[in-house]
Parts: C-alpha cells; sequence; structure tokens
C-alpha cells in the first residue's frame, strides 16, 4: 500500500526535474540578462509552481497515509486513565493539525501568489500591532486551555493510588523483567535488598521482612479487570522502562530509586481479542528505556483477567518461599513459625534434593 | 575634528598594514592556523559538510535495518568489518552505537559547530561592521579544541569495542559502566574526553561572538539596527554560554563515576552476577543535569537558523521582515523559557509528578513566541514580490517544517499525553522534523545566500534548486509517516520491532521500507549540494559584490573581502536593515549605510528626526579607529 506513496512520490519527482529541466532551458536564454538585476527567469515561476504542487500532493499524501495507516495503530485505550488521554491526544491533534495545515497552506499559497513580478512592488508592511497581539493572545489562549485539561489529567493519573489496589513489583534487569505479587494472604509486598541477589532469588527478596514470605513471581504480568492495580517499578542495573502500550503506561525504572504507576484495566485479554477479531492477541509490557544489547526484545506478556479469574489464578501461585524452602534459613528466629506455613509438609531429604531442580527452574 | 585628517591617514596606514601582512602570510597562517573569522568560518562550514555526510551515512546503515530486517548486510563489510555478524546482519549493540553516534554528530557537530561555528563567526563581524571578532585568537584555538574534538570523536568509531552506545543522553547507569555494553568501555571514554575539548571549543566561540556583538558595532549600528541574524547569533550565545558547562559538569561528573569509584549516578547496582558497592547517587540528577544542556541545544540549533531565514525571506521578498521588534523580543522570549523547560523531557523518569506540571505549563508557554516567528515569518511573504534563489526556497522549508515539526511539541509537552507518546517515533518524527530538519535547511539556506561573499563566487542555482526539492519532499516523507509509527505505539531505539508482538512489526513493514527508501534518496541527493559547493568554490560564476541587492553591511565589502574586511573606512550605519520597496524610494532596497538625508523622498516622518543625528554618529569615526589602533 505504501508503495503507492512512493508512487506519488516519484511522480512528484518527475514533474519536478521536468520542470526544472525546463526552467534550465529558459535558463540559459536568459542568461545573458542575469547580470541586470532582474532576478527573473521562468525558474522563478517553476519553483512557485512547485509550492502549489507540493501543498496538493502533500495534502493528498498526508490525508490518504492516514488513513492507511489508521488501522495500525493502538485500538481503543484498555484502561481507564488511557481513554481520557487518548480522547485529549485526538482532540489535540486535531487542534495542532488544524494551525498545521493553515500555515502551511498560507505560507505555500503566499509563496506561489506573490512569486516575482516585475510589474508589482512589494508592500512595505514593516509592523502591525494589533494583527500581532491577536495573534499573540489567540495561541495562548489555546494553549492556557490545552494545559488546563492536561494538568487535570495528569494529576488525576500520577494521584495517590486506592487503598485497595492491588500492589505488583515489575523489576527490570538486562534484559528481562521479574514480576513480584504481594501474595494472597496480605496483600503486602516484602522488603527488597539488591545486595541479597542471587541466582535463585534473582530479585533480592528480604526474607527477614514477614511480608516477603506469601510473595510469588512469575514471568508474565497477569492483571485484574477493573480494579486499581498499583506497580512498584525498579531496576537492577541501568535505567528501563515499563511500557504498556495498550493501558497507556509508561514509567522508567531507575536503579536505586523506585518508581510507580497506578492505573485500572478495564479491558480483559479476551474482549481484547473479540474487539480486534484476533485469537493470538495477547498485551505487551515493552522496555522503552535504551538498555543494551536487548532492550528491542526486552518484553514479557500481559494477562488482564476477570478479578475472579485472576484471584484463581493467583490462589494457584506458590509463594516464593514454598518453591524454595532453602531460603528458610534466612528467616530470622522469631518469625520462622511464621514462614514454616508456607513449606510444603513433606520429607526434608526430598525437599533438599528437589531444591537445586526448582533452582533451575526459577532461574528461567 | 582636527583630528580628523590624522585618523584618515593612521587608517589609510593600518589598511595598508594589513595588505602588507596579508603577503606575508604562509600557507599555514593563512587557511590553518587562521586567525581571520572569515577562514575559521569556512573551517567549521567544511568541517561541518564533512560530519553531516558522516552523520547522514550512518542513518542510512541503520534505516537499512528498519526498513529491511531481512537484508543481507555481507557487502557492508568491507567497511563495518566484524559489526556485519556471521548472519549478514548488522550487530545489536554496532544499532545502538549507529543511533548514538548519529545524534551525537547531528546535534553537536554539524547543528551546533557547523552551523552556529560558521556562521557566527562569518556573519557577526561583516554585519556588524567590525574588522574581525575581539579577540582572533581565541577564536582561533575554539575551532582548533572543535578539530582536537572532532579528532577524538572519529577516532572513536574505529575501536574494537565500538563507540559509545548509550543513545546521544548517554543516561548513566547504562554509559557509566563498562559491563552494561561494549560501547560502555573505551568508547565512551573517547566521547566523553571529545565533548570534554567541544564545550571548551564552544565556550570560547560565545564568549567572542557575545563580546564582538556588544563591543565591535560599527558607528550607528546600535541594538535595535542589528540585523535578525546578528540578534539571533546574541541569543544562540548566551544560551551556549549559560548551558554548556553544566552539560561539562554533568559530564565530570560521569568521569568520576566511571574512573574513580564515586557514585553521583549509581545506586544499588546489581550486574552481571555481582552487586556493586554504589549507594546514594542518582541516575536522575544526571538527566537533570544533561537536559539543562539539552534543551538549550535544541534553540542553539535552531535560533541561528531562524535568524538567517529572517534576513534571507526579507531580502527575498524585497519586503521588511514582519514584526521586527517582535522577532527580536520571541527570540529573547524563546532565550529565557529555553533554561526553565527541560525537565519535559523527564515526564515519565519517576520525576515528582507535580514538576512535571509545572515544567507542561513552562514548556507550553514557549509556543507562544514560537507561534509569532511562524505568523511573522508568514506574513513577511505577502504582498512581497518572491525571489526563489535557493536560499529562499531553503528558508520557506524551514518555516515549513518549523511548524510541521513544532505543532507536535504541543502534544509531546503536555504531559498527560507524553505518557504513551514519550520515546516512541512520534518524538523522533517531532524533534527531527522540528530541529533537525529545520535547522539543517536554515544552514542551507545560509550557505546558499553567503556563498558568493565567502567565496566570491556564484553556486549554480538550477542544482540548487533540484537540491532543494528532493530535500523538501524527501525529508517530508521521511519523518511524516514516523508520526503514525508513533502513534501505534512503537519505540525508538529498537533494533527490531518482533518483540512489539501482535504483528505490530508486520502492520508498518511496507511503512519503514519507505521511510527507508525515502531517506536514501534524500542522503543522496546532498552530494547534489557537495558537488555544486565543491565546484563552485574553485569554477563558479564570479561573484558581483551584492548579488541580492541586500541592504546589511557585509555585501559593502570588497567581493572577496581581505583581512580586516572593508578597505577603507568601516561604513556607518544610519538605518535598520529592512529598507526593502520602501515606498517614495526609486530603488527597492536601501543599505544601511545610506543615511537617512540621502534618501528624503522615501523617509517616514520619524525619519526624519534621524537626520540631525547623523552627524554625531559620523563624529564616532575617530573612536572608532582609534579602537582598531591600540
Amino acid at each position: 500500500m505504501f508503495y503507492l506513496i512512493g508512487l506519488l512520490s516519484v511522480i512528484f519527482f518527475a514533474l519536478a526535474i521536468n520542470v526544472i529541466s525546463k526552467s534550465i532551458k529558459l535558463n540559459k536564454s536568459l542568461a545573458a540578462n542575469e547580470n541586470t538585476g532582474e532576478a527573473l527567469d521562468s525558474s522563478n515561476n517553476a519553483n512557485a509552481y512547485g509550492m502549489i504542487i507540493f501543498w496538493a500532493l502533500g495534502t493528498i499524501a498526508g490525508v490518504w497515509s492516514f488513513m492507511v495507516a489508521k488501522p495500525d495503530f493502538l485500538p481503543i485505550a484498555a484502561s481507564e486513565h488511557g481513554l481520557r488521554t487518548d480522547s485529549m491526544f485526538w482532540v489535540s491533534m486535531a487542534v495542532v493539525t488544524f494551525a498545521f495545515f493553515a500555515t502551511n497552506t498560507l505560507l505555500l499559497f503566499f509563496a506561489f501568489k506573490y512569486r516575482y513580478n516585475k510589474d508589482r512592488k512589494a508592500t512595505f508592511y514593516p509592523v502591525n500591532h494589533k494583527l500581532e497581539l491577536i495573534w499573540t493572545v489567540i495561541p495562548a489562549i489555546v494553549m492556557a486551555i490545552l494545559v488546563f485539561t492536561g494538568w487535570r489529567t495528569w494529576r488525576d493519573i500520577t494521584s495517590q493510588a486506592p487503598s485497595d489496589a492491588v500492589v505488583i513489583e515489575i523489576t527490570g534487569h538486562q534484559f528481562g523483567w521479574y514480576v513480584r505479587y504481594a501474595g494472597v494472604d496480605d496483600n503486602q509486598l516484602g522488603n527488597y535488598n539488591y545486595k541479597l541477589i542471587d541466582e535463585t532469588n534473582n530479585i533480592g527478596i528480604d526474607f527477614t521482612d514477614k511480608h516477603s514470605f506469601d510473595d510469588f513471581t512469575a514471568t508474565e504480568l497477569h492483571l485484574p479487570k477493573g480494579k486499581p492495580v498499583l506497580l512498584k517499578i525498579h531496576a537492577q542495573d541501568v535505567l528501563h522502562s515499563v511500557y504498556l502500550p495498550f493501558h497507556r503506561v509508561k514509567m522508567d525504572a531507575v536503579p536505586g530509586m523506585p518508581t510507580k504507576f497506578w492505573f485500572t484495566p478495564n479491558m480483559s485479554t479476551d474482549e481484547m481479542r473479540a474487539k480486534l477479531g484476533k485469537k493470538d492477541f495477547n498485551y505487551k509490557l515493552n522496555c522503552t528505556e535504551i538498555c543494551g544489547r536487548g532492550h528491542f526484545g526486552m518484553a514479557i506478556t500481559v494477562f488482564v483477567d476477570e478479578p475472579e479469574d485472576y484471584a484463581k489464578w493467583c490462589a494457584e501461585q506458590k509463594p516464593f518461599l514454598a518453591t524454595n524452602p532453602t531460603y528458610l534459613a534466612k528467616v530470622p528466629d522469631n518469625l520462622k513459625a511464621k514462614a514454616s506455613k508456607y513449606i510444603p509438609a513433606e520429607p526434608v531429604a526430598v525437599d533438599s534434593a528437589a531444591a537445586p531442580a526448582a533452582e533451575a527452574v526459577s532461574v528461567n | 575634528m582636527s583630528t580628523a585628517t590624522s585618523h584618515a591617514e593612521e587608517v589609510h596606514t593600518h589598511a595598508h598594514d594589513h595588505e602588507h601582512e596579508h603577503h606575508e602570510l604562509n600557507f599555514w597562517t593563512k587557511y590553518v592556523f587562521s586567525t581571520d573569522h572569515k577562514t575559521i568560518a569556512k573551517q567549521y562550514l567544511i568541517s561541518g559538510i564533512i560530519w553531516a555526510f558522516i552523520g547522514g551515512s550512518l542513518s542510512i546503515i541503520f534505516r537499512l535495518q528498519l526498513g529491511f530486517p531481512e537484508m543481507q548486510l555481507d557487502w557492508l563489510r568491507p567497511i563495518l568489518g566484524e559489526w556485519i555478524d556471521e548472519g549478514g546482519k548488522l550487530d545489536k549493540e554496532f544499532y545502538l552505537a549507529l543511533v548514538t553516534m548519529h545524534g551525537t554528530i547531528m546535534v553537536f557537530f554539524v547543528l551546533t559547530a557547523g552551523l552556529s561555528g560558521t556562521f557566527s563567526n562569518f556573519l557577526i563581524p561583516l554585519q556588524i561592521g567590525a574588522r574581525d571578532m575581539a579577540s582572533g585568537f581565541i577564536n582561533m584555538l575554539s575551532y582548533w579544541f572543535f578539530f582536537l574534538s572532532s579528532a577524538i570523536m572519529f577516532s572513536s568509531l574505529f575501536i574494537e569495542t565500538g563507540p559509545a552506545s548509550g543513545g546521544w543522553v548517554i543516561y548513566p547507569p547504562l554509559s557509566a559502566l563498562p559491563q552494561a555494553m561494549p560501547g560502555s568501555g573505551l568508547g565512551m571514554t573517547l566521547w566523553l574526553t571529545a565533548m570534554t575539548f567541544f564545550i571548551v571549543s564552544s565556550l570560547m566561540g560565545g564568549i567572542n561572538y557575545i563580546c564582538t556583538v556588544i563591543n565591535l558595532r560599527t558607528r550607528g549600528m546600535t541594538f535595535t539596527k542589528m540585523p535578525l541574524t546578528i540578534w539571533s547569533f546574541f541569543f544562540t550565545a548566551i544560551l551556549g554560554l549559560l548551558s554548556f558547562p553544566v552539560l561539562l559538569s554533568a559530564a565530570l561528573l560521569l568521569i568520576f563515576d566511571r574512573s574513580f569509584g564515586t557514585s553521583f549516578y549509581l545506586s544499588e547496582i546489581y550486574i552481571q552476577g555481582q552487586a556493586l558497592p554504589n549507594m546514594g547517587g542518582s541516575p536522575i540528577l544526571y538527566q537533570h543535569l544533561f537536559w539543562f544542556l539539552g534543551h538549550p541545544e535544541v534553540y542553539i540549533v535552531l535560533l541561528p537558523a531562524l535568524g538567517m531565514t529572517s534576513e534571507i525571506i526579507a531580502t527575498n521578498s524585497r519586503k521588511p521582515i514582519f514584526g521586527y521588534r517582535a522577532m527580536i523580543g520571541s527570540m529573547m522570549g524563546i532565550t529565557v523559557l529555553a533554561f526553565i523547560v527541560w525537565a519535559h523531557h523527564m515526564f515519565v523518569t519517576g520525576m515528582n509528578p507535580f514538576l512535571g506540571s509545572v515544567f507542561m505549563f513552562l514548556t507550553l508557554i514557549i509556543a507562544v513566541p514560537s507561534a509569532v516567528k511562524a505568523f511573522n515569518y508568514i506574513t513577511t511573504l505577502w504582498k512581497g514580490n518572491l525571489i526563489f534563489t535557493p536560499a529562499m526556497l531553503f528558508s520557506i522549508g524551514l518555516v515549513s517544517l518549523f511548524i510541521s515539526g513544532g505543532v507536535t511539541g504541543i502534544i509531546l509537552g503536555n504531559s498527560a499525553l507524553d505518557i504513551n507518546l514519550h520515546d516512541t517515533y512520534f518524538v523522533v518524527a517531532h524533534f527531527h522534523l522540528v530541529m533537525g530538519a529545520a535547522s539543517f535547511f536554515g544552514l542551507m539556506a545560509g550557505v546558499y545566500h553567503w556563498f558568493p561573499k565567502m567565496f566570491g563566487r556564484m553556486m549554480n542555482k538550477t542544482l540548487g534548486y533540484i537540491h532543494f526539492w528532493f530535500t523538501f519532499v524527501g525529508v517530508y516523507m521521511v519523518f511524516f509517516p514516523m508520526h503514525y509509527i508513533g502513534i501505534a505505539g512503537f519505540p525508538r531505539r529498537y533494533y527490531s520491532f518482533t518483540a512489539v508482538g501482535n504483528d505490530g512489526a508486520a502492520a508498518f513493514t511496507d511503512m519503514n521500507a519507505f521511510i527507508s527508501i525515502a531517506a536514501i534518496i534524500t542522503f543522496t541527493a546532498q552530494a547534489i549540494f557537495a558537488w555544486n559547493f565543491f565546484y563552485s568554490i574553485f569554477k563558479g560564476k564570479k561573484a558581483p559584490q551584492n548579488p541580492w541587492n541586500s541592504t546589511t553591511l557585509e555585501w559593502t565589502t570588497p567581493v572577496n573581502p581581505g583581512h580586516g574586511n572593508w578597505e577603507g573606512e568601516i561604513p556607518a550605519v544610519y538605518r535598520w536593515p529592512y529598507d526593502y520597496s520602501k515606498p517614495g524610494s526609486d530603488v527597492d532596497f536601501i543599505p544601511q549605510n545610506v543615511p537617512f538625508s540621502a534618501t528624503k523622498s522615501s523617509n517616514l516622518p520619524e525619519e526624519d528626526a534621524e537626520i540631525a543625528k547623523e552627524k554625531d554618529i559620523d563624529g564616532l569615526l575617530g573612536a572608532q579607529n582609534e579602537s582598531y589602533n591600540r
């Protein structure tokens, strides 16, 4: 399809070259005149017509390419704040497209209309305060409106997350994302410390904090539909950035400085699949801050589930401590009893034999 | 006034001295270690052109990867060696290196040094009526620091671990940790070294520009009679002088973090199986420091282009620039606001959202002076008598690109909308149009317009037209569709879009290929310019003294001005630089050095009052000459 634009442009180039080569001929015949101060060969007119041709073809190509590209834009937002920013985006886009079109049209038409004519003299028109005042004030008012609506939306998006928000931790590293859930028992993430990171505990979960015991990790992100979700974002090595394109969520992951973003997904994976008519559609979490060789491939799959499915999925997940019972040793004595609840009640001998296997799995 | 004669004699001897000196200059002092601002300007220009071709070709290589991900690139192996892997594909790290070096080269080496370095040097003394810069020696040092910087940056392209690869913004920790990527090793060290020299160079240049504009204006050249070009160079120099040192401090702290174990930007890092001891630093600190330069930098590259365009559009419309004072005012507004909008690059870095609100307000305010400038350009064309020289075409192109790229800034400056668009191709499209292409068009307009003054010869007009149309159409074809890719949520600096998922990559395969083809055509078309430029230096048609019938002082110098610019006295200035098509005048332009007493038929009422002041202006001649003889 886009080759058609290519074709259009080739035609345009051909036209341009044709006009110019014509003007060269005329130019040569007029060359004798050139030093008389007359600026004034037919190439001047050719360039003036070029402005109009450019305007016409540019308008056609602009409108047409927009129509062609539109189906591939991000579809309607899958989060509540995203619906707001989307409508604001398209309103702003309409405003700036109008400004873009109007000013470019004036520019190119004036260039054409006032092309050199030796019988005409330019109008000496150095200043008009009224006119200047008008076109200072109008953009200022338009800006003020855009800023004000933008600011209100921004304020709401970045406000404190509701206290009942589902808390999920996302940790960026070269080149992937670790996801940790607060667990089904206390909905509170335990502490972490980068110095505790090892091959198995690759987030550095701190088991001296009792909130850590029921935390579980996953290689994909599950979100409950219709509930506020608070992402707590970390990075281990370099900057990364959490980008959920369909949810209009983006926030950098910064080593040494936890960041956060809360939002409410409002369309489940299944609903989006039905809407797009794509059975294999999946939401993605991508990285949008350059982080090295594997930057472009740093993605995980995101599932937005109905709240009951989400609860069911969470219940099926085993806490980190359950899959890696050796970490019980890191729990302080006064909390051992609480932590032991999460250790599967199986013979110790079997457990220690199984542990390396479990580690191997969780590394991936 | 009795001393007037002796002064005249002095000047005569002085001019004679110059000529004498001129003969004694050998090759080295004339062309290499020259202190003549015109030679230094040409050195900057030619260096800038060479850098532009290097920077452009890097972008073509990564556009091949983006447009044709399946393409076998074995044929590039003679140039790129092992950066093409066994599969005939571009190395993934080298892709990032290309993106990084393209940005660095274009922003700093082409559009800062090549644009402002060339034209500030060339035009400030010529247009304000000075014999040279305030300090020719510092000016020469400025170029040679730039050259040293260029040599170091260029050499980094050839080292085994590759040049800096962390993006042109070189955010730490990626740029601070050699284990994070190979480009953060020696390549980054060279990048930082080169940029340090670059900053030294641009500070020396900037101080010189400011001193010269303030101190060396010829008699009668008050600030409100200065051409807009000079105003723009003046503001640019102020911007650079205040913001480049901040980049230097950012770079120094990064050097400390890299080499001396400090933790300015590093904290709680676990990399490659190792927890680093650094605690308490903040990567966000670097971003604040970087963008405190980075945003003014946008205007450092853009303002000179806007200034030159004002001049060219007025000249070739045969009309005064509309709203001269509003143009100065809006440039001043832009200069001030440029310093307080930097954090709009950081809305989603985890910076306090309240700061985000503040910076959104400030950012959108800057749209107002920018809009005023665009309207003023358009009104200048209105009822003009337009002569489409190549310079004029590029100037009109600049205005168009400035508008087209500028309007999307209103969207990106809105923090709520920036959430989704940040670091996508929408941003790439935006800044390439508004600062990349627009400034490049300004550079081209400047070269075509002042080439006759630089080399005493004309460039070929027809080739100029062809060059313009290819570039104008090409730039739009490259960057317009990029907005669509951005709206579709494609992140920038991606080697390929395979992980976008859901057939996203496939949806834009054609468009990416189209963009790449357009980029290749546009880049190739620049060869027309290169040929025209270098051929015309030697073989171009001999230029008349004032080929565009322009009013400013540079056209009162000889066709090939020598050291000192004017052979006799420096002309005095009596009027503003935009007296084109003045009613009552039988010529369509009145140069700045023509007194009002000589143009009684066309004077406006308030200008008749100026006639009385002419004596005072003429009386300053002695003092002016004395200042050069001290």
